[in-house]
């Protein structure tokens, strides 16, 4: 009984990220930092606050999908986050139907 | 094929399941979506009816130390992906190598933090401080926050710290290795949680104008 005959208990995780990638996937998150930082000394208005979102956001996808490896797990993981975050949405949404229209 | 991994699981080996654990660590993430959210959310009403005010206070905060503690947290949570593939290669040293660079990261950022607090403290912004009490509401609002909320943050900063380094024993006695390392994913997966909190922490203190 050899170790491959184990490989379902690793399930999916055993897909192997390339440090190259990684590190892509870095510079991407450090520009978008740039981005994000360069974005706040400009007069948006009430921009600033859906840009910085915006950007915060596409950031924590590129962190969920490749450095927390969500793109090669079983679907279920994404299902999960999805379900998860669109609470938190929801939360807030409601939270803003009570308090802006007092 | 199925009964045959089910009995080499019970002959040979003591029982592991991987997904579960893995599975485990994600829920416990979703506690601290949770957790965070809450404070987020009290974020979220209090700059919406103190607006200007919120802007006025973050003009105190040093943008460059944001942006430096930003990097230094993108960084590590790059270091600790690559342990990963590191460890499935089966390269023990520069599993260690690239979990130690984290850990030092981490360290960083908390001293950066630190100078951070101690200055914003010995210029007298500090929660029930004489100084900040004179000031408009929504200023003693968004100093609250702060330090509740990156308070938070670098605690669990600490605690990622904490359990990385004892995955760095666990890599070094050959208990985490090529074969089993879903223990590392874990911590991994932590740290990159307290990486996503921070991304947002970031715009929402430091670059308000």
């Amino acid at each position: 009984m050899d170790q491959h005959e184990h490989s379902q208990e690793h399930g999916e995780g055993t897909h192997i990220v390339s440090y190259a990638r990684y590190i892509m996937i870095w510079i991407g998150l450090v520009m978008l930092t740039g981005t994000t930082v360069a974005l706040s000394g400009m007069d948006l208005g009430r921009w600033i606050i859906l840009t910085a979102l915006t950007i915060a956001s596409i950031k924590t996808t590129l962190v969920l999908s490749i450095f927390m490896h969500l793109k090669f797990e079983d679907k279920m993981y994404r299902y999960f986050v999805l379900i998860a975050g669109s609470t938190f949405l929801i939360f807030i949404s409601l939270t803003f139907f009570d308090y802006a229209f007092r | 094929m199925s009964s045959e991994v089910a009995t080499a699981t019970t002959q040979g080996h003591t029982h592991r399941d991987d997904a579960g654990t893995k599975l485990g660590m994600w829920l416990f993430l979703f506690t601290e979506l949770i957790l965070f959210g809450g404070l987020f959310i009290i974020y979220a009403v209090y700059r919406f009816s103190h607006g200007a005010e919120f802007e006025l206070a973050a003009n105190e905060l040093d943008r460059l130390v944001g942006t430096v503690n930003t990097i230094i947290l993108l960084t590590s949570s790059l270091t600790v992906a690559m342990s990963i593939t590191a460890i499935q290669e089966g390269k023990k040293n520069l599993t260690l190598l690239l979990v130690g660079m984290t850990v030092v990261l981490a360290f960083a950022f908390l001293l950066n933090k630190y100078f951070e607090w101690d200055h914003k403290i010995v210029a007298g912004i500090y929660p029930g401080s004489p100084d900040l009490i004179n000031k408009p509401q929504g200023v003693i609002l968004y100093f609250g926050l702060y330090y509740v909320m990156t308070g938070l943050h670098a605690l669990h900063v600490i605690i990622g710290m904490v359990v990385l380094v004892v995955m760095m024993f666990f890599v070094k006695n050959g208990t985490i290795h090529k074969g089993s390392f879903v223990r590392l994913e874990a911590g991994a997966l932590y740290w990159h949680l307290v990486d996503i909190i921070w991304i947002f922490l970031f715009p929402l203190f430091y670059l308000l104008h």
